[in-house]
């Protein structure tokens, strides 16, 4: 049985911002179908009681001092903006007018 | 002068501080021979030729004044294009960041410029470092010096291919599965991913975070650690930096006696699915190494078996959040969509224009394994499979100074040939991975020409933080292979000429 129905990777990439055309959907479908079918024998590897490991190299409450440094400018904060006005980050309209 | 360009760094390094060439000289030499030959192999997205002189005439005054601040001052590097450069663009390989001039130095980079390394540009590599060939750069594959119809190893291609063909003498790579070391090994170069946290990830265009490390690429074992003395350190930027020194490499790496040294042999990596040269090799190497005096051990790690697929679990999850600040707001590509242009349309424009093939399907396949229901099963059972990955290697590690396997069960293949098949690509990684998940470092050298006279590589692992015992028993090994071949192997690659 399929995994990943076109569906889903219709659904995945709207979650993940990405517009993705008719044709790719057919052919990530087909992809990660296979992918995920192969990646899915981790299930059967570990049991309940295996603890996870995320951060290789243990380590926990990594603070560093609360001092005031000096830091980028706004103008060159914004050098890279695709768009900007009044010193600040120019977005498109958040909310759909329609 | 003839053959400056072959020298190694520590060779060059001398030479500089004996007065018998200039920075800038050797500056010259490396930018001509990068432009002359970058039509050849594009291991060059950008060639700072004027940076590059400013920075050699600098160090060549650090030199005459007796302050050079390092052992390689004056010796020009290339670095790969996902570390942040002030004075260059930065692309990752990627369209989405075309134009974007970062407004602050990664760590490393800074580290080179407080060594006075001149920085001759920026290297290519796969799309945010996702691949094992730069088949999936957005400006180009790079070419194998060796084959220029072959990859030259990925996802850091463009730095194995700069310095296996001569255009750079020394390169910085980074190694998220194995983006240093299978390059090194498909060029018969050297490559080494030290400890994770041993080099800060400050200005590393993140891929996927628990696991990217940056590291030398190099033509001999001392340039490596001597190029890992310059960038490694703590660094209060980065918050998984390792806050402890691990010593100087450079002196690790001239202890080359591997008597008694405890070489352990993974039986998973060991078997099938290497290809019969490669292994063939590999079965050559551990023979020099008893008939060296070494202590040759089997050791056991059955869940390298699930290596591969937890890495694809765990690596587009962790990319797939860390791509999500592509989006068209702060830096990058923005792209406007027909119609009515919303943020979020805007975002999903920009997205579908600016990413490659590859990226596309690594964040919907992280998106995935992260989804709600979806979670515990896939990224949460990977993250297990990682407990048990360095339970083997404590378990190996007791009985073994060392771990050895080829770095891949491949020699460098054609464009092409795995392109329409991710999963073949991704099963190239499979000696490389744990290391990894595990974050210990790892080191390819040279192990010999195998099919149609290409390079194959050894990969040398050790404990974390144990950096040293690896360099040392690096360079115990290329000193046999050396003494056995007459030369080094990168000695045997053919020249590039441009017609």
């Amino acid at each position: 049985m399929s995994e990943i129905t076109p569906e889903n990777v219709r659904h995945l990439a709207s979650l993940a911002r990405i517009l993705v055309t008719d044709e790719e959907v057919e052919k990530l479908a087909k992809e990660l179908d296979v992918i995920v079918e192969s990646v899915a024998m981790v299930k059967g590897a570990v049991s309940d009681d295996t603890p996870a490991t995320s951060h290789p190299i243990p380590m926990s409450n990594v603070y560093r001092e609360d001092v005031v440094k000096p830091s980028l400018s706004q103008q060159q904060a914004l050098s890279n903006a695709p768009d900007q006005a009044d010193g600040k980050f120019k977005v498109n309209a958040i909310l759909d007018e329609e | 002068m003839s053959g400056l360009h072959k020298k190694p760094s520590s060779e060059l390094a001398q030479m500089l501080r004996s007065g018998e060439v200039t920075s800038v000289q050797l500056t010259e030499l490396f930018l001509d021979r990068a432009e002359k030959l970058n039509p050849l192999t594009n291991s060059f997205l950008k060639i700072n030729r004027q940076t590059a002189l400013e920075q050699a005439k600098h160090a060549d005054e650090l030199i005459q004044a007796g302050k050079a601040p390092s052992v390689l001052t004056g010796v020009p590097i290339a670095v790969k294009d996902n570390l942040t450069t002030t004075d260059a663009i930065t692309t990752a390989g990627s369209k989405i960041l075309e134009n974007y001039l970062p407004q602050y130095d990664s760590t490393v980079v800074s580290k080179l410029r407080a060594a006075a390394m001149p920085i001759l540009g920026k290297t290519n590599l796969d799309e945010f470092a996702m691949g094992s060939s730069t088949e999936f750069s957005a400006y180009g594959p790079s070419k194998n010096p060796w084959d220029l119809e072959r990859i030259p190893g990925g996802s850091g291609g463009g730095s194995s291919s700069a310095v296996s063909g001569f255009l750079a003498p020394i390169a910085i790579g980074s190694d998220t599965g194995g983006s240093i070391r299978f390059p090194a090994a498909a060029t018969g170069s050297v490559g080494a991913k030290p400890t994770y946290g041993a080099v800060s990830r400050y200005g590393l265009i993140a891929l996927a975070s628990s696991l990217d490390q940056v590291g030398p690429v190099t033509n001999d074992v001392l340039d490596a650690a001597l190029l890992q003395d310059v960038i490694a350190g703590h660094d209060p930027m980065d918050s998984t930096s390792l806050v402890d020194s691990l010593g100087q490499m450079a002196d690790f790496a001239s202890k080359t006696d591997v008597k008694g040294l405890r070489v352990g042999v993974i039986k998973q990596l060991a078997s099938d699915g290497f290809q019969p040269g490669v292994k063939a090799r590999f079965d050559e190497s551990i023979q020099l190494l008893i008939d060296a005096g070494a202590e040759i051990v089997e050791v056991d790690c059955p869940s390298f078996e699930y290596a591969v697929s937890a890495y694809y679990l765990i690596l587009p999850a962790e990319a797939s959040s860390n791509l999500a600040r592509f989006d068209a707001v702060r830096f990058g590509q923005r792209v406007l969509p027909e119609g009515n242009p919303t943020i979020e349309r805007v975002m999903a424009a920009t997205r579908e224009a600016g990413f490659g093939p590859e990226v596309k399907r690594r964040i919907i396949l992280g998106t995935y394994a992260l989804s709600s229901g979806y979670y515990d099963a896939y990224y949460g059972s990977a993250q297990k499979v990682r407990t048990l990955i360095q339970q083997d290697f404590a378990k190996a590690f007791a009985s073994a100074d060392v771990l050895i396997s080829p770095t891949a069960p491949t020699t460098a293949f054609k464009f092409g040939e795995k392109l329409d098949d991710p999963l073949a690509m991704y099963l190239n990684d499979v000696a490389t991975i744990p290391a990894n998940l595990a974050g210990i470092p790892g080191i390819s050298v040279p192990n010999g020409l195998a099919e149609n006279d290409l390079p194959s590589g050894l990969q040398i692992l050790a404990a974390a933080q144990n950096d040293g015992v690896m360099y040392s028993a690096a360079a115990g090994i290329e000193k046999l292979q050396n003494d056995q071949w007459g030369k080094r192997m990168i000695d045997f690659a053919p020249e590039l000429e441009v017609n």
